[in-house]
């Protein structure tokens, strides 16, 4: 099957005056359809920078992105934009809604993105919500709505335009473990039962579980390390085995 | 769906009205500028304007309408032996002295005509008629003069230049440019106040015959007379105008205030807008990484701005007639046709949306990636 993304050899540099910093170095990752991919690691690891040039919204220094098959890396910042509204939604930690709209017209923004206006944006925005268990906050302000409301929101807007692929970025963190499940058991049902690609950057251990493949970043380089003793991943992490350490074979997530 | 601009516009209600007190105080500022010089252009010319003549002769070198020399009426039978000519009349303008009843004096410019036919002389009449000035020593001023000239009532006797002078008329907003209030009186009694000899007019105010075009008659004349100058009525009404609103700087100072409100506007605007757009700033960030292209989001702001503008027009538009309607009552015109009106609709529209451009310009330059920080 053909991966919903693909990365080849993808770095990113980012420079400042003379100095430079290697925020990705040579990584490689295929994303399919219908998995979910948790990108972990520590801060500053370099996971966000790669979910930002996966979403299309960061350009990369060299390497290979595609998207559907279709090459990015290199494409002006005016064809970017394109790209995001056909095939990705964004899933923010802080959940980026717009304050001043109600969760349903937040919902109709994205759809009038895509075009679509009106009677037909009201009754799409009702049903996302519907999908999210949330129909009966169509008129309520983000203010209003806890901390899972406003993610369910969030999800309901990114799925508005119907993208085949789902970026989000600890969209678990700012919740509590119930609210942190049911959104996860949202994105499971996108990406198993719907069958969108879905990335998720994440610290939160509650949701390994939910992974069909975990891939481990440090220092900008992609490394999931396999443990012989068959602790869990963030056991190994924890451990802060030497990448340098960790052969080629070591990784569990190969590159198709 | 609720307009993105329109709630954010209204979320906040405060700095909403700190853009709109900008924008009202910038549109009534101009406003009433432009309405103070398009009141001071009127009123300098305002006795041109409705003297209903179509040429007026006056001495080599004349300046402006309150201004002008003496010169031989005999003038005025080469004027009528003119081919062309439907009628000409003498006419005089000049500076004199009144006396008011309670011993202090007053500059007045006297406008002495014939009140046979009425050319020249005095319109909107409140009280008492033209022809009333037919009687010696009579003469018509406008309401808005009576309590600068001491007169409290019809019939009221004061003095112009020691000569008797009684008024018969009351006139309603038939103002002067300069300090000076007119006095309207027979052209006889205008030689008399005025210190003219006999012989001697300050203008000849003539028509031309039916179908004949004033131009031609103005040539016509301008080569038979010597020592004199001959305007159309536009052309006399323009030259008065520009030498009151820009020889004296006047003109120059309305003009400068009025740019000052358009610069005072645009900077409170942009500040407002440029405000509410970083307070924003996170959400066209998000907008974009949905996929909102710029244009997208320019529309948002700029529309926020055609809001503003449109609320600001007409807070700003009824504060502006309410000072017109006050004005009409007081030494200063202010007037606000209807172009006024819309011209000043569109310069409220450009001024909010060129005030916009700087928040346009800030967020042409967001990163996306800001949506993943915090």
């Amino acid at each position: 099957m053909e991966a919903a993304i693909s990365v080849r050899s993808l770095t990113k540099v980012y420079s400042a005056g003379a100095s430079a910093v290697r925020a990705l170095d040579g990584v490689d990752l295929d994303v399919k359809s219908g998995e979910i991919v948790l990108l972990m690691g520590p801060s500053g690891s370099g996971k966000t920078t790669l979910l930002s040039i996966m979403g299309c919204i960061l350009q990369a220094s060299s390497g290979s992105v595609r998207v559907r098959g279709r090459e990015v890396v290199g494409l002006t910042e005016k064809a970017l934009p394109a790209i995001r509204l056909d095939h990705i939604g964004f899933i923010f930690q802080g959940f980026n809604l717009f304050p001043t709209l109600t969760a349903g017209e937040n919902v109709e923004v994205a759809l009038d993105l895509k075009g679509v206006r009106g009677k037909e944006a009201r009754r799409r925005a009702a049903s996302l919500l519907e999908q999210v268990g949330l129909a009966e906050k169509y008129g309520s302000f983000p203010a209003d709505l806890s901390g899972g409301q406003k993610q369910r929101i969030a999800i309901a807007r990114a799925l508005a335009g119907e993208p085949d692929i789902i970026l989000a970025d600890e969209p678990t963190a700012a919740l509590d473990s119930h609210s942190g499940r049911l959104i996860m058991e949202i994105l499971r049902d996108l990406a198993h039962g719907q069958g969108r690609a879905v990335v998720i950057v994440t610290h939160d251990n509650r949701i390994l579980d939910y992974a069909d493949h975990k891939a481990y970043i440090e220092d900008g380089k992609l490394a999931a390390p396999v443990d012989p003793e068959n602790r869990k991943p963030e056991e190994v992490m924890a451990a802060s085995m030497p990448l340098s350490l960790l052969s080629a074979g070591d990784r569990t997530r190969p590159v198709a | 769906m609720a307009s993105l601009a329109r709630r954010n516009l209204f979320h906040d209600r405060v700095r909403l009205a700190v853009t709109l007190t900008g924008i009202v105080f910038a549109v009534v500022l101009i406003t009433v500028q432009l309405g103070l010089f398009l009141g001071f252009a009127m009123t300098a010319s305002n006795i041109i304007d409705n003297s209903g003549a179509d040429l007026w002769v006056a001495a080599r070198g004349n300046r402006n309408f309150d201004q002008g020399a003496p010169f031989s009426e005999r003038k005025l039978y080469q004027v009528r032996g003119a081919g062309g000519v439907a009628w000409a009349e003498k006419y005089i303008v000049q500076f004199a002295r009144l006396k008011r009843s309670d011993g202090g004096e007053e500059g007045v410019g006297i406008i002495g005509f014939n009140p046979e036919t009425g050319i020249g002389g005095p319109w909107h009449l409140t009280a008492g008629k033209v022809s009333d000035l037919k009687a010696a020593d009579t003469i018509i001023i406008d309401e808005i003069y009576r309590e600068k000239l001491g007169i409290t009532s019809l019939g009221q006797a004061v003095e112009i230049n020691n000569h008797r002078a009684r008024v018969v008329g009351f006139t309603r907003n038939v103002r002067s440019f300069t300090t000076n209030p007119r006095v309207f009186t027979s052209f006889k009694n205008a030689q008399n106040y005025a210190r003219l000899s006999e012989d001697q007019t300050n203008y000849i105010l003539v028509k031309s015959a039916a179908g004949l075009d004033p131009l031609v008659l103005k040539q016509a004349l301008a080569s038979r007379l010597e020592d004199v100058e001959v305007y159309t009525n536009s052309e006399f009404a323009r030259k008065t105008q520009v030498y009151w609103l820009f020889s004296t700087g006047a003109g120059v100072g309305i003009l400068v205030a009025a740019l000052m409100g358009l610069i005072v506007g645009v900077v409170v605007v942009a500040q407002t807008i440029y405000a509410t757009t970083i307070d924003h700033i996170r959400e066209f960030g998000t907008l974009k990484a949905m996929g909102a292209s710029n244009a997208y989001i320019y529309r948002v702001i700029i529309k926020q701005a055609i809001i503003s503008a449109a609320i600001g027009y007409a807070l700003g538009m009824g504060v502006s007639l309410v000072v017109v309607r006050m004005s009409s009552n007081g030494g200063a015109s202010v007037q606000m046709p209807w172009q006024m009106a819309v011209m000043m609709l569109g310069l409220t529209l450009s001024m909010c949306m060129g005030a916009s451009m700087i928040s346009v310009n800030k967020v042409t330059r967001i990163d996306p990636a800001m949506v993943f920080k915090g």
